[in-house]
């Protein structure tokens, strides 16, 4: 006999045809999934009634292991079980060096750009890693509603950026998951309290979870939510609370500290009474505490919640700096913050809330499960994507972190699309070619905030052949930058004339460190007045080359129109240009320019006369 | 006869009534497809029809449209699971055959 979940009015599916739809909290350190049943969000728990996924994958020669078991094996067979693999996606190796710190896995030399970690079970990337949590997620998810899934959401930090979006996108669908949408945690979590229908403001997100902190400003204008600024600590959670209470636990058992002294064994009983005894003081006092040791003997005691408090004072410190930090970059003070959501189960640490609440001066708001508000809202998400309720009640749109432009002569970025644009977009833009009988055109992608490319992300490049032959600015052609819902972009260049094509997907390649997102935003802000002059020096530049390679076409063309003193004029100032053009002299640049366009007046003018109008066509008689 | 709702269904409607915010109840029907003839439908409700026929069980106002009525009529739903899925069940007396997954079913 099947089980039915009851529909909303009208949307009953025929049997067989169910549109089930799950949200995927796929987290650095725990993963969830829930799924609307009967009109409700609920978290799948897993046979063990467990509702997280530790979001560990261990490679063994026959087999791949996910979660819990994979969690406690990790302490004996390190290389091998691969946690933490969030922080890896959408890097280049080269990215994940500089992300510093130990790096417990072997990484396999290649020359992709997408790093592979060396297991016994072959090499593997971190796309494949997070699929193999995505699959388990998804198998529980069908064990659990009784059918396969026809979409799923999966949320993603604010700052992840394209490559690193995609990847999870591609980690979705090798899992043979069908992603309907990437959706920003801190959004999510905002959605859920229902702060999207609330009047518009600046929103605070502080996501402290089991292993990494995220604090996120958003700002809800006409019903979007734009991310102004977001800082955290990548390595800083809940886990290091269980951390200093183990070790506390040490001191009072009287246990050598040295780790060397002590047994893995021992050491994850250690944490897993800690982190008990750390959900106790959540809504108590004092927590009992009774542990076994190695030598079979007991150890007993309490723990008091103002032993903890002191404990993990520092720690609850260290979340401070990046909110102070986050709201710099917002350029805003806390007073100006109207609500501050609370994600991540350690937020339910009573220490953690009053800090919170005396920083933003204000109550935050905890009312809804903090582990599982993320992964809920995708839920819910996903359901109205698929089709199961109508859309009315729930509108989300996301707006891009940084602006997406092109290389332009000179090295110099042309923005198609600006930051904090709605997506999805499409914005078209039209360039010309720089040199006569030019017939490609090399297509630049970036992102970023400055002027010039040296300073702004390489996305990707291609080029767009078989431009028929013109004179230099006669093409047309079309630039269309396309962002879909999930952030990830698709650029195309369009001949007009004759209809030639070419294209690009944004595709991994080389990340950004979440910190370098920030950095890039506030440079572009400290740098603003650099970057204006930096772009008028390479525009002058740029335009002083033109004008040399004009001169040059005209003389080799009609040079025979000028007497000897004449061209010499003309040599002297183009000379005296072209070597300046290379230096940093704006001015002189400029002057030279103006110096040259006198001296070669008569040129044009006779240029004009000897009625050889058509060499000029498309020319500005100010351009010689 | 009438349709019934065993207590924990009324109970798990209720619930999900409430999470809802709105409706008046549960519409139980039919709708002719599926591979063997029929499916049930089971949708909350915002508006009674004037063809439909209201029932009370466990507190629970339950809304069925008058053909199907024909095919439903005796009808306890109950709420149950299997393994990690749970859900809502018909146990229809009219019944004479169902396809492999009861999803669908002929009278």
């Amino acid at each position: 006999m099947a089980l039915l979940q009851i529909s909303e009015p009208g949307q009953s599916t025929n049997p067989h045809e169910h549109r089930l739809a799950a949200g995927i909290d796929l987290g650095t350190t725990n993963s969830l999934i829930a799924s609307v049943k009967s009109g409700k969000a609920e978290i799948l728990n897993d046979e063990q009634g467990s509702d997280t996924l530790p979001s560990v994958v261990r490679y063994t020669a026959n087999k791949i292991i996910v979660g819990t078991d994979a969690k406690s094996a990790a302490a004996k067979d390190p290389l091998n079980t691969i946690s933490s693999v969030k922080r890896y996606m959408g890097r280049g190796l080269t990215d994940i060096k500089e992300l510093g710190g130990r790096r417990p896995y072997e990484f396999a030399e290649g020359d992709s750009a997408v790093p592979r970690i060396r297991t016994v079970a072959g090499d593997v990337s971190p796309i494949e890693v997070s699929a193999e949590i995505l699959k388990s997620l998804k198998s529980r998810a069908e064990a659990a509603l009784g059918d396969s899934l026809t979409g799923v959401v999966i949320t993603v930090p604010a700052y992840f950026d394209d490559a690193q979006r995609q990847a999870t996108k591609d980690a979705g669908k090798l899992a043979g998951l069908n992603v309907l949408r990437l959706l920003n945690e801190p959004t999510a979590a905002a959605v859920a309290y229902g702060l999207d229908k609330k009047a518009e403001g600046v929103i605070a997100v502080y996501d402290l979870g089991g292993g990494t902190f995220d604090i996120s400003i958003l700002r809800l204008h006409k019903g979007v939510f734009e991310v102004m600024a977001t800082a955290g600590d990548t390595t800083l959670g809940g886990d290091d609370f269980d951390y200093v209470i183990a070790k506390w636990i040490m001191q009072q058992a009287g246990i050598n500290e040295t780790e060397k002294d002590i047994s893995h064994h021992q050491m994850r009983r250690l944490m897993r009474d800690a982190c008990a005894a750390k959900e106790t003081l959540s809504n108590m006092d004092s927590a009992e505490l009774n542990i076994e040791l190695d030598d079979g003997s007991n150890w007993s005691g309490h723990l008091t919640l103002d032993v903890f408090n002191e404990l993990i004072t520092l720690l609850v410190q260290k979340t401070l700096l990046p909110c102070r930090r986050a709201l710099r970059d917002a350029g805003i003070d806390a007073s100006e913050i109207k609500s501050v959501v609370m994600v991540g189960g350690s937020t339910r640490v009573p220490q953690v809330r009053d800090k919170v609440a005396d920083f933003f001066q204000q109550q935050p708001l905890t009312d809804i499960n903090p582990d599982t508000v993320v992964s809920m809202c995708a839920a819910i998400q996903a359901d109205v994507l698929v089709g199961n309720k109508s859309g009315d009640d729930l509108l989300l749109l996301d707006v891009i972190p940084l602006s997406l432009g092109l290389e332009t002569m000179g090295g110099l970025v042309e923005k198609v699309i600006s930051r904090n644009t709605t997506i999805p977009v499409a914005r078209a833009q039209d360039f010309t070619t720089f040199k006569d009988g030019q017939t490609a055109m090399s297509i630049h992608a970036l992102q970023g905030e400055r002027e010039l490319v040296s300073d702004c992300r390489s996305l990707g490049r291609f080029t767009l052949h078989d431009i028929p032959s013109m004179v230099a600015g006669a093409a047309r052609i079309r630039i269309t930058f396309q962002v879909d819902a999930d952030g990830l972009l698709s650029v195309t260049a369009r001949e007009e004339t004759t209809g030639v094509e070419s294209g690009i997907e944004v595709k991994p390649s080389y990340g950004l460190t979440d910190t370098e997102i920030e950095t890039m935003l506030r440079d572009s802000i400290e740098h603003a007045e650099d970057d204006v002059t930096a772009r008028m020096l390479r525009e002058q530049q740029v335009e002083a080359e033109r004008v040399l390679e004009a001169l040059q076409a005209a003389l080799a063309d009609d040079g025979g129109l000028l007497n000897a003193a004449e061209r010499k004029q003309i040599d002297v100032a183009a000379n005296k240009l072209s070597e300046l053009s290379n230096g940093n002299e704006l001015r002189a640049i400029k002057d030279a320019i103006t110096e040259l366009d006198k001296a070669a007046t008569e040129f044009v003018a006779r240029r004009m006369d000897g009625s050889i109008k058509k060499a000029l066509a498309g020319h500005n008689v100010n351009e010689f | 006869m009438a349709i019934t709702l065993t207590e924990t269904a009324a109970e798990r409607v209720k619930a999900f009534l409430d999470n809802r915010g709105k409706g008046i109840g549960l519409r139980l029907g039919i709708k002719t497809s599926g591979c063997s003839g029929m499916a049930y439908v089971l949708e909350f409700i915002d508006e009674v029809a004037e063809d439909d026929k209201v029932f009370e069980s466990n507190g629970v106002k339950i809304i069925v449209d008058a053909k199907s009525l024909l095919y439903i009529d005796g009808t306890e739903l109950d709420y149950g699971k299997e393994g990690l899925n749970e859900g809502f069940q018909f146990n229809n007396p009219n019944v004479k055959g169902e396809c492999g997954c009861g999803e669908s079913f002929t009278v």
